[in-house]
């Protein structure tokens, strides 16, 4: 005969299973809503308004001297780590200094893909365009080199490739004469992955910079922007940033 | 009184030395921006921080001023003053002479020359840039229909109208040269609706300066008789236009001394900027305008050929200075993305951004003074351009107001 009676240890394994499972799912699922809201798009498929790929970047993470962001853009993107006033260089780390109180902070700066860009506007051949998900990109193919971009953006975060150029990543072409910046590695977002960036401060376990979907209340990137204060550069030009900074 | 137009002979030594010397720097020019396109921008002085250089300096002058070499033709066409009219046509030629150099000079400087094709075919019409290029075109029919009214008896009657379209269509094509710095939200040296307006005064001023030194010269070179009056009366307006030029760079910085945001860009320019603040006291005030608006309103000074043209040269020097100033000053200074906080990153934020210009830079624009001035030298013997005289008597009965 079988003892049904549920031992008091049994009661507890029972509660500790349900309560994980549970967790689980709700850990699981907004990244299967997410999933579904903002994956990667097939290469047939045009970017679409219902995403805006956004980064939020938490200044109290970020470490002072720390570049694996940095140093990550450059390997995915194909150039080197030159600091010359003529490398491209389509992040950087800047470390602050109030000027009040001497607090320090240290924060990388790229393309802050804004909804208004400047440089769009000014670009005379419409080389520079903004993509339906909001990221802003450059048609190397009707880029013919005049700077315009350069001189408009608020972030100094342009490049203008000063000389010949080999051995490029064939998913991000670059070319002698013409405008870069940040591509928010559109090429990988494209594939459902993160920018290199982000891949690679979180390996470095600081986690400083989150991405994700701006326009989806669900995404933890719009979670915590509703949640924290968050600031975008130069916000008093109202140009409706794509990177938001915290912590500051 | 009838004028008589006639070619320069333009088989003397002097006209072919003239020409090849001026071929010489054009060929110059062409090299350099072979050069700079073969290996890149590496080989200018221009870099992520200054990216617009010498060859801006020389290829805004040039537009700029292209827009002024027009006052003569205006002022006899649309204000109607007949001691002008004989100036009007070396007055257009030096126009679209100007402005073609300068738009070598910025189409050579681009990255990519070689797609400049793109940038006739594909708009982006919220551009300032892309106006221009409608600009350029428009300022090149006008003009050249303004001169063949004045060439062709035929269709002299619509003069008129075609001297009304250049004028309105040079100040929207320096209103358009302005803007392209004053739409500039980022930059604090940039950003205001006046550089719209001053730049239609610098034109005013550069042009003038530049047709009067051209006015003197081909007819000092050629013998034909170039009466007092004339320069006169030309001399005393451009001292005009240096100063109301003068006034608008001081109202320009007397808004930006008022606001308190701007007060560190203004101290750059003004106080501790090295050789944009001598290029600008030095260069622009004083050898650009306080000198020559001494000789040019004083008519004991100004009745003196030699001071008349150093009174030009210097016009033209202070133009390029104030350009420099402008356009790398302007740059020079750091953007301030963070307000509050000193910046300091691998980018060079924070900091004044050097610049040495390089020779090929300085070629190239040079090259595109020269291919302005071969124009002028070869279309003033191909066309009738020049009167056989521009002595007092000769000029009308207004002359000598």
């Amino acid at each position: 005969m079988t003892d049904n009676k549920t031992t008091p240890v049994d009661e507890g394994r029972r509660r500790f299973l349900t309560a994980s499972a549970a967790m689980a799912g709700v850990a699981v699922a907004p990244g299967v809503v997410l999933y579904e809201i903002a994956h990667g798009k097939p290469a047939d498929e045009p970017a679409s308004h219902a995403v805006r790929w956004g980064m939020l970047i938490d200044t109290n993470q970020c470490q002072e001297g720390c570049d694996e962001c940095v140093k990550a853009c450059g390997e995915e993107n194909g150039f080197g780590h030159g600091t010359r006033e003529t490398d491209s260089q389509w992040i950087r780390k800047v470390e602050l200094r109030d000027m009040r109180t001497g607090r320090t902070k240290s924060l990388p700066v790229m393309c802050q893909h804004c909804a208004e860009p400047p440089c769009v506007d000014v670009c005379p051949t419409g080389a520079s365009f903004k993509r339906p998900d909001g990221i802003v990109l450059v048609d190397r193919h009707i880029c013919i080199g005049c700077r315009y971009c350069m001189m408009a953006c608020p972030y100094k975060a342009r490049s203008f490739v000063h000389e010949r150029i080999t051995d490029q990543n064939p998913d991000v072409p670059r070319g002698i004469g013409c405008v870069e910046s940040c591509t928010m590695c559109v090429h990988r977002v494209d594939r459902d992955q993160q920018p290199a960036c982000v891949e690679a401060c979180a390996k470095a376990g600081h986690g400083a910079i989150l991405f994700g979907n701006l326009n989806d209340p669900n995404s933890e990137i719009a979670k915590r922007i509703a949640q924290y204060s968050t600031m975008e550069l130069r916000a008093d030009l109202k140009l409706n940033l794509g990177v938001r900074y915290q912590g500051f | 009184m009838q004028i008589a137009y006639r070619e320069v002979e333009g088989r003397s030594p002097r006209y072919w030395a003239l020409l090849g010397i001026i071929g010489l720097i054009a060929l110059l020019g062409l090299g350099a921006a072979y050069y700079m396109e073969h290996h890149g921008h590496i080989v200018t002085g221009m870099t992520n921080q200054i990216v617009w250089g010498m060859p801006h300096v020389f290829a805004v002058f040039l537009i700029v001023a292209a827009s002024g070499a027009l006052n003569a033709a205006s002022i006899a066409t649309v204000f109607g003053k007949s001691a002008y009219k004989p100036l009007a046509r070396l007055s257009g030629l030096v126009a679209v002479a100007l402005l073609a150099g300068g738009l070598m000079v910025l189409m050579l400087d681009l990255g990519r020359p070689d797609r400049v094709i793109v940038a006739a075919t594909y708009y982006n019409f919220k551009s300032v840039f892309a106006w221009n290029v409608f600009l350029y075109t428009g300022f090149f029919t006008f003009v050249a229909l303004y001169l063949w009214t004045m060439m062709d008896n035929s269709v002299a009657a619509y003069g008129k109208y075609a001297g009304f379209a250049a004028f309105i269509w040079r100040l929207i094509l320096t209103t358009g040269t302005g803007s392209i710095f004053g739409f500039l939200v980022a930059r604090e040296a940039y950003s205001s609706a006046l550089l719209a307006p001053m730049f239609i005064i610098f034109s005013f001023s550069y042009g003038m300066a530049v047709y009067l030194l051209i006015l003197i010269a081909a007819y000092a070179w050629t013998g034909r008789p170039l009466g007092d009056a004339i320069l006169h009366r030309l001399g005393r307006l451009l001292g005009w236009f240096v100063a109301a030029a003068l006034y608008f760079v001081v109202v320009f910085h007397m808004t930006n001394l008022y606001f308190t945001k701007y007060h560190g860009v203004e101290r750059f320019i003004l106080v501790e900027g090295g050789i944009y603040t001598q290029m600008f006291w030095i260069g622009q005030v004083l050898l650009g305008s306080v000198v020559p608006m001494l000789i040019l309103f004083n008519g004991k000074l100004r009745a003196s050929r030699g001071l008349l043209v150093t009174a030009c040269l210097l016009v033209v020097l202070g133009g390029l200075a104030q350009m420099y100033v402008t356009i790398i000053g302007g740059q020079a200074y750091p953007l301030d993305i963070f307000p509050g906080w000193e910046e300091r990153s691998s980018f060079f934020d924070g900091v004044v951004h050097p610049y040495h210009p390089s020779l090929p830079e300085f070629l190239l624009g040079l090259g595109g003074v020269a291919v302005a001035l071969a124009i002028v030298t070869i279309g003033v013997k191909v066309l009738r351009f020049l009167p056989e005289s521009l002595a007092d008597a000769d000029v009308g009965p207004h002359a000598a107001g």
